[in-house]
């Protein structure tokens, strides 16, 4: 393993610390526990938390900011954060109009957020995202999995609560916004925990894990590497099967990279789909390319399709001021 | 029992993990996502370390106390499961001074209640329950029946290792390798594993401690 450490228990709040400076002017660190929020606390707004295990960055601490997130907790890397972090949070940004948790659903993550919600005496509620259309809902009792679609979440979201809606408005947005995004990726290489020193799972030279998870679990089927189109029309087939879009329908196309493939494979991602998207009739009304939603240094992309209306194109198009994500 | 066994117990376990390591962590690797035994070992290191908190304390809030901590430390899927099974089990002998060995078994299965309940899984999905519950009421069986420690003790190796290596041909619907389904077939599960093990040393240390 070459990665860039000094100890590895403190890698998480090392690399934490680099990006509070690196953006000290959007973000504060707290430590013990820990959690960042934004360095000037927005006014009457309901409090928009996310979190969840390390190694995914940006998300969730990169996306806090002005028209996105008001605290994230990170956890060690692949591990959710635990309920003090989420109330030491809430406490500090929560400004009278209640908290909304946007909770990727990972068992992990949903365990530690509803202890968090059972210990909690303010108002709040909770957005549940599960837009990995790889693994069936029907054989699995904890369902799909949350991947890159919660960063549309968040976007909207965070948009909307800007503009003043109430928790139950950005509550129901976010559960409206789940149910119209659907995901699914592919992985070329595994990924290396610093902790656990090895890869998380063996691969070989021209295989493919086909609908991997963001921690590098497994997907539907282990397979070899074939042409990009052949894998994105198979990809396409699952989530547009999932979203069920009307013809004419406007959607975002989100292509996220894992970590480890470049942008220049992103892009041709990106046309790949624009090409099955035109043949079904379907248009393609904003689009976001790049690693958003990464699984450390894994290799492979997965797709996002988001079932746009007119109120959600003006909700992606609101003024966002993040570490990452910004116009 | 007293605090004092509960802390002793406490280094046992940590001690049995530790020797465990490769094995729980090639487990993990297999059907996991590779991030058990640190979870679990920086969990045991919280609790090492919050003796001195522990000792004055009676037995049940001694078990709140351990379930707190790794509710804040462990994170994951292991941190709330684990965490609540501490802290039922503290409420369970909350007012107890000295819980005997049938007070015990009834915290201890109020205790993997908490985790049936919180993880919403029970016996046959290649979890740590497959090991906690049968051992938990066979401790419930024998304590009532009156069984001498080295009995008890015993017994409950043997069905905690038997149940563990049954995980092996279950095919996981809870926990992270339900993700695999049948790819985790001929696999123990490492969460049963660990359980397994922290029965062993709990058991050994008792019998020890009657042996001297």
């Amino acid at each position: 393993m070459k990665k860039f450490v000094n100890d590895v228990d403190l890698l998480l709040q090392e690399s934490l610390q680099g990006l509070a400076a690196a953006h000290a002017d959007l973000l504060e660190l707290h430590l013990d526990p820990t959690f960042v929020t934004r360095k000037r606390a927005a006014r009457k707004k309901v409090a928009l938390i996310s979190g969840g295990g390390a190694g995914h960055e940006p998300l969730h601490c990169g996306l806090i900011g002005q028209g996105m997130l008001d605290a994230a907790c990170p956890g060690q890397v692949f591990t959710s954060p635990t309920p003090d972090q989420m109330l030491a949070a809430a406490d500090s940004v929560d400004n009278g109009q209640g908290v909304l948790f946007i909770v990727k659903n990972y068992a992990g993550d949903v365990m530690n957020f509803q202890m968090a919600v059972e210990m909690m005496d303010r108002p709040c509620a909770t957005v549940l995202v599960n837009d990995d259309v790889a693994v069936e809902r029907s054989t699995h009792t904890t369902g799909r999995r949350g991947v890159a679609g919660t960063l549309v979440v968040e976007k909207l979201v965070g948009a909307a609560a800007e503009m003043g809606a109430s928790l139950d408005q950005c509550k129901v947005l976010g559960d409206r916004v789940n149910s119209r995004t659907a995901s699914m990726g592919v992985a070329f290489t595994s990924c290396t925990v610093p902790a656990a020193g090895r890869a998380t799972f063996d691969i070989g030279e021209g295989e493919m894990e086909f609908g991997v998870g963001i921690h590098g679990e497994p997907g539907r089927r282990r397979d070899a590497v074939r042409p990009a189109q052949e894998l994105v029309d198979e990809l396409m087939a699952a989530i547009l099967g999932d979203l069920k879009p009307a013809a004419g329908s406007e959607v975002l196309l989100h292509v996220n990279g894992f970590g480890g493939t470049p942008l220049i494979e992103l892009y041709l991602l990106y046309h790949c789909a624009t090409k099955v998207l035109a043949k079904e009739g379907v248009q393609v009304a904003r689009s976001l390319v790049g690693n958003y939603t990464t699984a450390l240094e894994m290799a492979g992309a997965s797709l996002t399709v988001t079932v746009m209306d007119e109120e959600m194109k003006s909700l992606w198009d609101a003024p966002v001021h993040t570490a990452a994500l910004r116009w | 029992m007293n605090t004092r066994d509960i802390v002793t117990a406490v280094h046992a376990v940590q001690a049995a993990i530790v020797a465990n390591e490769a094995q729980i962590e090639s487990l993990d690797r297999a059907i996991g996502d590779g991030d058990h035994f640190i979870n679990i070992r920086r969990g045991c290191e919280a609790i090492v370390a919050l003796k001195p908190d522990l000792l004055p304390v009676p037995p049940g809030e001694a078990f709140k106390k351990i379930g707190m901590k790794l509710l804040s430390t462990i994170g994951g899927a292991s941190g709330p499961l684990i965490g609540s099974f501490f802290i039922s089990m503290g409420k369970e002998l909350e007012g107890i001074a000295e819980p005997d060995t049938k007070q015990f078994a009834a915290a201890l299965a109020a205790g993997v209640d908490a985790i049936k309940t919180r993880g919403k899984a029970d016996v046959g999905e290649k979890t740590m329950l497959d090991v906690l519950i049968p051992t938990s009421r066979l401790l419930l069986r024998l304590a009532g029946e009156g069984s001498d420690r080295g009995t008890l003790c015993a017994k409950l190796k043997q069905e905690a290792e038997e149940n563990m290596l049954a995980t092996r041909d279950m095919i996981a619907t809870k926990g992270r390798a339900h993700f695999l389904g049948e790819r985790a077939l001929g696999h123990i599960d490492p969460g049963a594993k660990t359980s397994q093990v922290a029965v062993f040393a709990v058991c050994d240390m008792l019998t020890e401690g009657a042996a001297s």
